[in-house]
């Protein structure tokens, strides 16, 4: 039988990935989408309660996370397009200086 | 075939896992970024298996319309959109850092391990999530999250639609401000 258990080590193991893509990576797009990784493991860990516990409030919450997710990408690759045009290059090691 | 009938949960799952996780491997070491988003919209797909798994549909259909139709098309814009070899920086990782960071990673994935396995989850109760009710009558899944989303959880609702919206004003004065800083004096200075 699969249980909760089961989902909550392979959001662990999902959320490791990406803590180790936001750390390791250079290129900034790449760090983002190590955050999205993250994201869906934190929705994994809610459905598998949600059903759990039989009570839909997780899967809500799932939704408000995906939106701020969806948010997130937004500025996240807006910032991405505003580095390009300031530094011409992606690298998170270019972006070095606080001004612009 | 009978083995197949009984434990299908537990084949789909393991499937649906290995290859979440390896689309996750696949982010973090694809050199090229398009490899990576690629493969982050397989494991997008997988996640998304993995909730009808667990009775929730709804989101299920949420996260490939969302996630993979949306998000990801946004990630492949902004990629295609620039050259991609100016995303392509000529070191792949933070060279100094990355041992470290790995080892710091796997260390926290054990410390949780860890804690996870010393603690008990409680019992269950309930009724299955499969089976929610509203004035007695059962719902399916995608009416049974409409209920309490547009009942209990409204002012949450609306409050992340104005998040929204201030996300989108940002992501476009983030556009616009270095637009005019080439234009402006902010160029000249360099």
């Amino acid at each position: 039988m699969i249980g909760a258990m089961h989902y909550v080590f392979l959001s662990l193991i999902l959320f490791v990935l990406g803590l180790i893509g936001v750390m390791v990576r250079k290129n900034f797009i790449t760090v983002l989408m190590s955050l999205e990784l993250i994201f869906n493991a934190a929705n994994l860990n809610l459905i598998a309660f949600s059903d759990r516990f039989s009570s839909l409030s997780g899967q809500i919450l799932a939704i408000f996370i995906i939106t701020i997710a969806a948010a997130e990408a937004a500025i996240g690759l807006g910032l991405i397009i505003a580095l390009l045009r300031l530094k011409d290059t992606a690298s998170l090691d270019d972006a070095n200086e606080m001004r612009g | 075939m009978a083995f197949l009938v009984a434990h299908f949960t537990q084949i789909v799952f393991y499937v649906l896992a290995l290859l979440a996780v390896l689309g996750g491997i696949g982010v973090v070491t694809f050199k090229n970024p398009v490899h990576s988003a690629l493969s982050l919209l397989g494991t997008f797909l997988m996640v998304a298996g993995l909730f009808v798994l667990r009775h929730a549909e709804f989101l299920a259909a949420v996260q490939v319309l969302v996630y993979a139709g949306g998000i990801m098309v946004l990630f492949l814009f902004v990629i295609m959109l620039v050259n991609v070899k100016k995303l392509q920086p000529e070191a792949v990782f933070l060279s100094a850092q990355a041992p470290m960071a790995v080892l710091a990673g796997v260390l926290v994935g054990a410390l949780v391990a860890f804690g996870l396995l010393a603690g008990k989850l409680a019992a269950a109760g309930g009724v299955p999530a499969a089976l929610q009710t509203v004035d007695g009558k059962v719902l399916g899944n995608t009416e049974a999250v409409g209920w309490l989303l547009y009942r209990q959880y409204l002012v949450p609702f609306e409050v992340v639609s104005v998040v929204l919206l201030v996300a989108m004003v940002g992501a476009i004065v983030f556009g616009l401000k270095s637009a005019s800083l080439d234009r402006g004096e902010g160029r000249a200075e360099r």
